[in-house]
């Protein structure tokens, strides 16, 4: 194993997209003879191979990387370094403005890298369903990649805001321009909601930089490098809190953590289905993570401080999210895509609750909560996606006993429900059982509350799969989806789908029954993370404590 | 008999220095002549006045370095003022360009002559402006600007609109005048002398009473906050951007707010700042006045009023003229600070300011030469009409919002600096929450042009590609300056220093 390779990978990997960039935009517009456009189609296959590439060099990233090595505070033992000056301006007065292209990996982003390459190439399939400006939605696709993958690998404070920033505006035209009928809507409530959010980052960014002289995230996790009488100098100031607050609000929004969630239903219902599966797949992710490389082990006594709120926030979130999506059974509008939005945010709770009980069980629960979470969703939003693109409805009670018409389908999606509920052989039943398990030592009683949230989730789960699989076949969908067969040439789902789908069924089974893959690449950095929080953070291990 | 010697010498010295300025009176005298004289050519006094401005820019160049007090300390010759009169430079010989390409002007009138003269007279009174260090002088000079500006509101006579705007700018402009040349009189009156050194001099040996002093530099204040268009010095801008040619609300947008910061922080520096102890971190401030709250209070009002104003204009001059309200909030945030940090981000803001709200009014002008309307619900689904010019608003706008990776966030990002490095977190957090205000309705244009109408069938727009390298020569460099903005920073904080005539 290669801890460091002569080779600028992760350069690579979050710059590719703008090679695809380039080509989708330079591809002309032309049509063959039977007026069918190529142009489409190039774009199509340029996209699938740009992110094909990107998942190569991912999983060379994952087979190169040395779990040994544990990053997280320590800089000697991040791998796959880059580091440049970038910005060097003379400030006299408030010292020199150093901005450095700062690259790297540990066991916290690894994890990450790996699912939004899995993630991004994978919602390609459905993407080839857009017809409408498809250049404009594979430039606007890619450079949503490239804004994720440089999330991920930023180490320094500013690039990470760059990236982070990068995402609004393609994010803001994907739902827009290519969603339902009110995407207007669902695209500025996302963009004002994000953008709430990543104002206060940059606050608290440029008062760290004050404080430490720095961008260097690494440096700022170290009290040392903070100058004493400066903004963020000292520890458990007011001003300090203030600051966390402010980050962990902007990310809880993203996350997204109750009460911060509600640009997510829209968002989701609005979206095309693609994006619906990189929204929950990746951008939710980037939430949680923010919170582990930035907020908490800059601030960990404010961590500290609000540790228990943090806690409360997870189960708050948990318990909420399952009743709203139980809800979806009750009102009149019963849409598919709404429940799984808001079993999102009660997954995503969980991964709160993980990080708060600041256990390592918990904590690596919580890391790899956010992987499987983000695999399980997409494939259930790909699965709405199918129906949708059939029958145009995503009603939960239009339907009825889809499983004689639609076998395969009726397998894959079992697979993925059942994933999400948590049973046992699935991947999201080992993350689960991680967090609760490393959640009760800290916090008994919240856990045991978020736990009774699982029988919810296993209630909608079942509800919608017998609503949408069993009984009665509706009059409307007798025949065939597609009579004249020409989209559809048969009523199961299609090559390109199962390509799509079958991927992600194999991994959560895998997962399921064989975690270490990804377990083993951050126990190390997990350790480290909770050796640099110990001092600061409650751990519990009595009864006592909420 | 006086000795008058060292004054002519003074005045010879200081002709050599005022170089710059001669040749703005040289190509003002020179474009109305060789209007007048041509016949044949229609565009004569177009390109003299371009002329002009380039040679101005050269002599401009060669002060690089110099601090110099000339005309018996009227005027200051500084790095600081040369950043100011580089930015109004750069504005003028823009907007001119962009006349060029304005049906509005172009097709109403057989010859711009006089237009063109008028702006170069307006960046004549803006250069003395930006230097003046004499409470007279800086009458005198926003008077010339000002005249000048009044007609070029109202040039495109015909319209109604621009009638209206010309007659409500000139009622704004003599009030605010009155009480500005009030103020000033309360201040001489105090301290016994127009010119600012001395009235500093007097302020840091002499006692002075608090509520006068007060008084005439609010008075004061009132007629650079009319420049800038503060709140609550600010109704007029609305209905004057709106009624005016668009190429003249860009100028009034960028140039003479330009003027009105550099002279707003020249009085207040060289007035007010106590020489004694030298801290960068906050200017001593004489008289026992805390201006900082001032400020504080006037950018608030400022950016938080333009900003919701904004949210509920369709027309897109209307809309930006607002949005340069609350920008001037914004650099107001830097001001209030009121020390050298402060001063470099406005610098720095400016610049990157002046790249993009002249580059989002160009094409709105582009788009109002084609659609006949400058409302923002006729944009729909112009990103598919016309590609490149939508993109290019869509930087621009993205960059006044100040999100990266643009130069709008750089700037912000330089005032947010300044803000909180001395400790104003209460202003730095209404900063920002305002420009999540100001999201709304700049994407408002973005959703018109990018989400409505996408399957439009209207046509194409077609634009020379002269008009297009125009607009992109601007908002190439408003992307390029969000990633690598070190020249801009290290070009502003060497300006920042205002000479302070020791």
């Amino acid at each position: 194993m290669l801890g460091t390779i002569n080779f600028p990978i992760l350069t690579w990997i979050t710059f590719l997209p703008i090679l695809g960039i380039l080509i989708v935009l330079l591809v002309p517009n032309g049509k063959d003879e039977k007026g069918q456009e190529l142009s489409k189609n190039i774009i199509r296959w340029v996209s699938l191979g740009i992110t094909f590439l990107q998942l190569v060099l991912a999983f060379v990233i994952y087979f190169n990387f040395n779990p040994a090595l544990t990053g997280v505070n320590d800089i000697k033992t991040f791998q796959f370094v880059e580091k440049l000056s970038w910005i060097n301006a003379h400030l006299p007065m408030v010292g020199d403005i150093k901005i450095e292209y700062f690259l790297g990996l540990d066991g916290l982003s690894v994890p990450m890298i790996l699912l939004t390459a899995i993630i991004c190439f994978i919602a390609v399939f459905p993407s080839f369903g857009i017809n409408k400006a498809v250049k404009g939605y594979f430039a606007m696709y890619l450079l949503l990649d490239l804004g994720m993958m440089g999330v991920f690998c930023a180490l320094d404070f500013f690039l990470f805001y760059l990236f982070w920033e990068l995402m609004l505006l393609p994010m803001y035209f994907l739902i827009g321009i290519w969603g339902g009928p009110r995407k207007e809507y669902a695209a500025i409530k996302f963009f004002i909601y994000t953008l709430v959010g990543s104002v206060f980052m940059l606050l608290v960014m440029i008062g760290l930089y004050h404080s430490t002289g720095s961008f260097n995230i690494i440096e700022m996790m170290n009290g040392h490098n903070f100058r004493p009488d400066s903004i963020f100098g000292g520890l458990n100031t007011t001003i300090r809190y203030t600051a966390f607050m402010g980050l962990f609000i902007g990310f809880a929004i993203k996350v997204p953590a109750f009460p911060f969630h509600t640009w997510l239903p829209d968002a989701h219902v609005e979206a095309p289905t693609p994006i619906s599966v990189i929204l929950a797949g990746v951008l939710l992710k980037m939430g949680a993570y923010g919170m582990m490389r930035i907020a908490f082990p800059i601030f960990p006594d404010a961590f500290g401080y609000f540790q228990t709120l943090i806690a409360w926030i997870g189960m708050i979130s948990i318990v909420y999210g399952a009743f709203c999506a139980l809800g979806q059974h009750k009102v009149g509008k019963r849409d598919f895509k709404k429940l799984i939005a808001y079993s999102s945010v009660s997954h995503m709770g969980l991964v709160l609750l993980g990080m708060a009980s600041m256990r390592p069980e918990g904590m690596v629960g919580a890391i790899f909560q956010m992987f499987n979470h983000g695999i399980i969703t997409a494939m259930l939003f790909m699965i709405v996606g199918v129906i949708y693109d059939r029958a145009h409805t995503r009603g939960l009670d239009d339907f009825g006993g889809l499983a004689k018409k639609m076998p395969v389908y009726t397998g894959i999606m079992a697979i993925a429900f059942f994933a999400a509920i948590g049973l046992p052989g699935m991947s999201g039943f080992i993350s689960e059982v991680l967090v609760f398990l490393g959640a009760f030592q800290s916090y008994p009683v919240l856990t045991v509350i978020s736990g009774l949230s699982i029988i919810l989730g296993a209630a909608y789960m079942l509800w919608a799969l017998q609503k949408i699989f069993f009984g009665a076949i509706p009059e409307k969908w007798q025949g065939p989806w597609d009579p004249t067969h020409t989209k559809y040439k048969t009523d199961d789902v299609n090559m390109l789908e199962k390509v799509a789908l079958i991927p992600l069924a194999i991994i959560i089974l895998f997962l399921g029954v064989y975690p270490n893959p990804i377990l083993n690449l951050m126990t190390g950095s997990v350790n480290q993370f909770i050796e640099l929080m110990r001092p600061f953070v409650y751990i519990g291990g009595s009864l006592v404590g909420m | 008999m006086m000795d008058t010697s060292h004054i002519t010498a003074d005045l010879i010295k200081s002709m050599g220095m005022f170089l710059p300025e001669t040749t703005l009176i040289v190509t003002f005298l020179l474009t109305m002549i060789f209007d007048m004289v041509s016949k044949k050519s229609k565009q004569i006094a177009f390109y003299t006045a371009m002329v002009g401005l380039i040679i101005t820019g050269i002599f401009l160049f060669q002060q690089t370095g110099l601090s110099y007090k000339g005309f018996a300390n009227l005027l200051v010759i500084d790095s600081y003022g040369q950043f100011f009169k580089f930015i109004i430079l750069i504005s003028s010989i823009l907007v001119i360009i962009f006349s060029y390409f304005s049906d509005e002007l172009q097709s109403a009138h057989s010859k711009l002559g006089e237009y063109y003269t008028l702006i170069i007279g307006m960046t004549f009174g803006m250069f003395l402006l930006v230097g003046s260090s004499n409470l007279i002088m800086i009458y005198v000079s926003i008077e010339i600007m000002s005249i000048s500006s009044y007609i070029l509101a109202g040039y495109t006579k015909e319209v109604k609109r621009a009638s209206e705007a010309s007659l409500k700018y000139v009622i704004f402009g003599a009030v605010s005048s009155g009480i500005m040349i009030y103020g000033i009189s309360i201040l001489f009156g105090l301290t016994g002398s127009l010119n600012l050194f001395e009235i500093n001099q007097f302020l840091s040996s002499n006692k002075v009473d608090t509520l006068p002093l007060l008084l005439g530099g609010l008075m004061i204040l009132s007629g650079f906050g009319y420049k800038i268009s503060a709140v609550p010095f600010h109704f007029w801008t609305p209905d004057v951007y709106e009624g005016a040619p668009i190429t003249i609300t860009a100028y009034l947008s960028v140039a003479s707010k330009a003027a009105g910061f550099a002279v707003m922080m020249r009085y207040f520096k060289t007035a007010f700042y106590g020489p004694i102890i030298g801290s960068a971190d906050a200017w001593n401030l004489l008289g026992n006045i805390d201006w900082h709250y001032v400020i504080a209070v006037l950018a608030v009002l400022t950016m938080t009023l333009g900003n919701l104003g904004a949210l509920w204009q369709d027309n897109m001059k209307r809309m930006l003229a607002y949005s340069s309200i609350a920008h001037a909030g914004y650099l107001l945030m830097a001001v209030s600070v009121m020390n050298d940090n402060g001063v470099s981000a406005v610098l720095i803001y400016f610049f990157f300011y002046m790249l993009m709200n002249l580059g989002a009014f160009f094409v709105v002008q582009l788009i109002s030469n084609k659609l006949k309307s400058e409302n923002s619900e006729d944009y729909s689904g112009l990103g598919y009409r016309s590609p490149v010019l939508a993109v290019c608003l869509v930087v621009f706008l993205i960059s006044l919002t100040g999100l990266p990776p643009t130069a709008g966030f750089i700037g912000k990002l330089y005032v947010f600096t300044a803000v909180l490095k001395s400790g104003y977190v209460w202003l730095a957090i209404v900063g920002v929450l305002n420009s999540v205000v100001s999201l709304y309705y700049y994407v408002k244009v973005i959703r018109n042009m990018y989400l409505r109408d996408v399957d439009s069938k209207e046509s194409k727009l077609v634009y020379s590609p002269v008009t297009i390298a125009i607009v992109l020569m601007l908002a190439i460099p408003t992307l390029l300056f969000g990633m690598f903005f070190t020249p801009i920073v290290d070009w502003a904080n060497y300006s920042a220093h205002i000479f302070l005539g020791n």
